[in-house]
């Protein structure tokens, strides 16, 4: 493609990149990547792929904007207090970058309909703030050999990991979903706003490196960090023969509603 | 004679090297490329940036008209 006077202006920093160039940012501008959640994660990461210029961006979120929301979740504006999160976010993208396709799914992703809505895609990012839909994510894009970006975050932490297919998948780490209500969600417990995008700004990173194919990416490899002591660790692992998902002898073999926290659930019935 | 041919005169840092890098990218080894340039900043900044991305500099030579340069690269 030929890019116009005004994107040349446009993504003119990332031309300048010796390893971007301009073929990397075709690559940007052909990428079609899949935004699991417009909240606090969802939000920073949508926000820089729609400036980079991604081609195709699909977001992924059932819920409406609560104020709350607003403490972190900075693509939402306070006027869009009750408007679903993903016309919210289209409506930021938009602004930011007419040349990104938006794709809206105003549903929750689930077993039945996460593999149709990801095939379309060529990354997933995972900006969820569930147990539930982390581990649904990851057993789709494992069985869709689809690469995605795991992050997570709570109180002053964060964690993020990248999958290709081949390399240790979020199962390998972490075998099965805690039980419902043991581990609090940031909905009980808090979290540092600016965690969220320190956090999703690192998943959007890994998106752009993955569609231009520069670097090495956060794989075999999970980013921990504690905002309190800012100290940040990045510990190896490999895949896990043992692994439900990937293993050799696969003991989940198609996709699962995992029971979500009771106040999980009251909170989604309450903004519906 | 140069392959192609760009005029960045009008241009500002960067976009002077970022319109000299993206006709850069169109070329295939061994082509050349011609670019007319001021001097100052951009004759002291583009030859360096496309060295560093690996073109190299065939001649730097003045234009016709003063106070600017063209210089060849080739890839």
């Amino acid at each position: 493609m030929d890019f116009t006077e005004v994107q040349i202006q446009r993504y003119s920093r990332h031309i300048l990149l010796q390893d971007v160039g301009v073929e990397g940012q075709e690559k940007i501008n052909n990428g079609k990547v899949l935004i699991v959640g417009a909240g606090g994660l969802g939000a920073p990461i949508a926000l820089y792929l729609a400036a980079a210029g991604v081609g195709t961006i699909g977001i992924i979120d059932g819920d409406v904007v609560d104020l709350s929301n607003l403490q972190r979740q900075v693509i939402h504006f306070t006027p869009d207090v009750n408007k679903p999160k993903v016309i919210s976010s289209k409506e930021k993208i938009n602004m930011i970058n007419s040349d990104v396709k938006v794709i809206t799914y105003y549903k929750l992703l689930t077993a039945e309909n996460a593999l149709e809505i990801i095939q379309n895609y060529d990354f997933v990012v995972d900006g969820t703030d569930n147990f539930p839909v982390k581990f649904l994510i990851n057993d789709a894009c494992v069985i869709a050999k689809k690469p995605f970006s795991h992050g997570g975050i709570l109180r002053f932490d964060g964690q993020t990991l990248t999958y290709v297919p081949g390399s240790a998948c979020y199962r390998c780490l972490f075998h099965s979903p805690p039980p419902p209500n043991v581990v609090p969600t940031c909905s009980q417990a808090g979290v540092l706003g600016a965690i969220a995008g320190m956090l999703g700004t690192i998943q959007a990173a890994e998106v752009l490196k993955y569609l231009t194919g520069v670097g090495d990416l956060l794989t075999n490899r999970i980013l921990t960090f504690n905002a309190k002591t800012m100290e940040f660790r990045t510990i190896k692992t490999k895949h896990n023969d043992y692994c439900p998902v990937c293993g050799s002898h696969p003991t989940v073999t198609g996709l699962i509603d995992y029971e979500q926290a009771v106040c999980e659930i009251e909170s989604l019935r309450k903004n519906k | 004679m140069a392959n192609y041919k760009l005029d960045i005169t009008k241009e500002h840092c960067p976009m002077t090297f970022v319109k000299t890098k993206i006709e850069l990218s169109k070329l295939k080894s061994g082509d050349t490329l011609e670019v007319l340039l001021t001097d100052g900043e951009p004759l002291e900044n583009v030859p360096r940036s496309s060295t560093e991305q690996g073109f190299k500099v065939l001649s730097i030579n003045e234009a016709n008209v003063k106070g600017t340069h063209t210089v060849v690269f080739q890839k």
